[in-house]
């Protein structure tokens, strides 16, 4: 096992013993802290995996902006929750101007299955295909593909799935950012139900949901 | 920039010895930092575990540049040591003024 393993398992149960521990402790304070340093520890784990521009991202949000803001967070709201019923009307406005835009640009985009969408036109073909590492589970060698296609330029799109996909968008979120398309659809999920848990109301033992 | 030396820059234990000890080192001190952290029953504790584990990761990152030889990694922990810095300012400023602005 080499060095940069272990390092990484004795970072990850660190990682782990922060999270609960923000999770746990009951002071809002506490808790903005702790996930400064989960955030520090995550970079570095980051960084372990070589990925140094998610570590850059990770230090840059996580630990510097995100806890000042929750620190502001904090100024602002205090123990007290005030209702405001006032409208702001050029923020309505702009908000449902910048949806409208949005809505207006997904007019563009093809139809949901479109057979003739540029993605289905376009598929992956040799020049894609050819890799030095051969992943197609029957056995073809890289060697082989490529010879196949020296000896059939004219067909682009038989496709021996050496490791890719025909459709270009799947083969690059798939096949080259599968790990990560993977996390990042992770991060996406837990923020989903952070929100559904967030605001669905507190029930139950209304101390335990107490903020401080 | 050093070049990489081997095939991969991810090296056996054996090879870059002295800094993965070191490694090992700051990662032991992050965890009693964390214990503290966690344990802390000042919020003050906490700030300071917080800025001790800023240093800790800052100089982890720069010895993990140089175990797999590339010290371009060093950037990052200048900006780690940077943003460490801004984050226990602003909290401490929130603690002694109840306010950032």
């Amino acid at each position: 096992m080499s060095g940069i393993a272990i390092l990484d398992m004795s970072l990850l149960a660190l990682i782990v013993f922060l999270a609960v521990g923000a999770i746990e402790v009951r002071n809002l304070y506490s808790a903005v802290m702790l996930s400064s340093i989960y955030s520090l520890v995550m970079a570095c784990f980051w960084m372990t995996n070589d990925a140094w521009d998610v570590a850059f991202t990770e230090a840059a949000v996580g630990a510097g902006i995100s806890t000042i803001l929750l620190i502001g967070t904090l100024v602002l709201t205090g123990s007290v929750e005030t209702v405001r019923k006032a409208v702001s009307w050029p923020a309505l406005a702009t908000t449902l101007l910048a949806g409208a835009l949005l809505i207006y640009g997904t007019l563009d985009m093809p139809r949901y299955g479109d057979p003739k969408a540029p993605a289905h036109t376009h598929p992956m073909y040799g020049a894609f295909v050819r890799q030095d590492v051969p992943k197609h589970p029957s056995g073809r060698s890289a060697a082989d593909v490529a010879a196949w296609h020296k000896a059939n330029p004219d067909d682009k799109h038989t496709d021996f799935f050496h490791g890719h996909v025909p459709n270009q968008v799947t083969s690059v979120i798939v096949s080259y950012r599968a790990f990560d398309t993977m996390f990042e659809t992770a991060v996406i999920l837990t923020a989903g139900m952070a929100l559904i848990l967030l605001l669905r109301g507190r029930r139950g033992n209304p101390q335990r949901g107490g903020l401080i | 920039m050093i070049a990489a030396a081997g095939p991969s820059p991810f090296v056996a234990f054996g090879a870059d010895l002295p800094m993965m000890a070191a490694c090992t080192v700051m990662v032991l001190a992050t965890a009693l930092i964390v214990v503290r952290a966690i344990k802390g029953p000042t919020a003050y504790d906490r700030i300071m575990g917080m800025n001790s584990a800023g240093t800790c990761a800052v100089i982890i990152v720069a010895l993990i540049g140089f175990a797999t030889r590339r010290p371009d990694f060093l950037d990052l922990a200048l900006t780690y040591a940077i943003l460490n810095f801004l984050a226990t300012i602003a909290i401490l400023k929130f603690v002694k003024y109840k306010r950032l602005g």
